[in-house]
């Protein structure tokens, strides 16, 4: 890396303790990942059939960037969801 | 009544004992009744940064187990009317006292004093819960580095699940030549991801050293920087409003903390 394109320290600092403070602050409190998932598989299950057991929701990262990445393995889709976009609506 | 204060950060070494001493010489120079409570069982110190070593009888252990009465284990400063140490025991461990027995404690030197300051061990375990124990407000301090603010973030976590409302942050050992060539976070940087209400910035300052090696705090010398610095947080927790000394060193705050408002 050529040393002109080097960023400031402390801006890799500042960087490097953002996403080290999410980490920490999400790694305690498994109970939030838990209720993320539930949430997450509440709306998915308005349009398709999710196998609840399985889904997976971890951390990543993207480009140095932490990402959330959710593995939900679909079962079926209702025929409904194709023909009405209004499904959302009347799953609430 | 008086009020009880914790001087906590997570990590070591970051300037709890130093916080701890400056702070209360300052307090009692504008004439408060102080006494330091020093809660690092084992590994005491603030006696020797206080420079009040040699006249330890009694400490804090023994008053918990009832050896002596509270009243004997303080040391009164000669120095500054008003100022007291109440010393740890060097010889025991951390769970010679339950946070129960420290929450009796300090209770009653509150009917006695203006300011109960507690110096915290390093860490969060039983060191870390016994100071906080009979603490009404905490101080989180931190040096400007991403393993000291992140141990910082952790023990605001804890503070906040045990009661404490707004822990107030005290950024030590600012270089501020460092922050200018951007190579160490600035105070808006800390304020940005720790989001808890700034007391003091307190610059890196040899004249800790020399005053540690003489166990005089640097509040009692008037050029010392870092002195300056803790009397400021010293009047700041008397509720004055005392701008920070060195806008250079808080750049970006104002904006910031008007954000924060804006958010509430
Ligand atoms: N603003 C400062 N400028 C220069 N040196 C400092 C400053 N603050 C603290 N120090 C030095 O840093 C060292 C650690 O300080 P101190 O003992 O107060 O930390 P601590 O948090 O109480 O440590 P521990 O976790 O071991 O109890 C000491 O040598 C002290 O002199
Ligand atoms: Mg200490």
């Amino acid at each position: 890396m050529s040393p002109f394109r080097r960023s400031k320290s402390g801006d890799v600092a500042r960087e490097r303790l953002r996403v080290v403070l999410m980490q920490d602050r999400i790694s305690l409190a498994p109970q939030l990942m838990e209720r993320m998932k539930e949430d997450l598989v509440d709306v998915i299950s308005r349009y398709v059939d999710v196998d609840r057991g399985k889904i997976e929701v971890e951390w990543r990262r993207a480009d140095g960037e932490p990402a959330l990445v959710a593995n939900i393995p679909v079962r079926s889709v209702r025929r409904s969801v194709a023909s009405d976009d209004r499904a959302s609506n009347r799953a609430l | 009544m008086g009020e009880s204060l914790v001087i906590t950060s997570g990590k070591g070494g970051v300037g709890k004992t130093t916080a701890t001493a400056n702070i209360g010489a300052a307090l009692a120079m504008m004439n408060q009744k102080v006494v330091l409570v020093d809660a690092d069982i084992g590994l005491r110190n603030l006696d020797v940064v206080m420079g009040l070593e040699n006249r330890i009888v009694y400490d804090l252990v023994d008053v918990v187990e009832g050896f002596c009465k509270l009243k004997q284990a303080l040391i009164k400063d000669k120095r500054v009317e008003g100022l007291h140490l109440l010393p740890a025991a060097q010889t025991r461990e951390k769970t010679a006292v339950t946070p129960e027995q420290m929450k009796n404690l300090v209770g009653q030197l509150k009917e006695e004093f203006d300011y109960v300051i507690v110096d915290c061990p390093a860490g969060i375990e039983q060191g870390f819960r016994n100071a906080v124990a009979g603490a009404d407000r905490a101080i989180v301090i931190t040096t400007p580095d991403v393993s000291s603010v992140r141990d910082a973030d952790r023990v605001i976590g804890l503070l906040e699940s045990s009661g404490f409302e707004r822990p107030l942050l005290i950024v030590n050992r600012i270089k501020p030549k460092m922050v200018d060539r951007g190579d160490m976070m600035d105070i808006g940087d800390i304020l940005d991801v720790l989001a808890i209400d700034l007391v003091g910035v307190v610059p890196e300052d040899e004249a800790i050293l020399v005053s540690t090696n003489r166990g005089e705090p640097a509040v009692f010398n008037g050029s010392s920087r870092a002195g300056q610095a803790f009397r400021n947080i010293a009047r700041r927790l008397r509720g004055e409003e005392v701008p920070f000394m060195n806008l250079a060193e808080v750049q970006g705050l104002w904006g910031r903390l008007r954000k924060f408002v804006g958010l509430e």
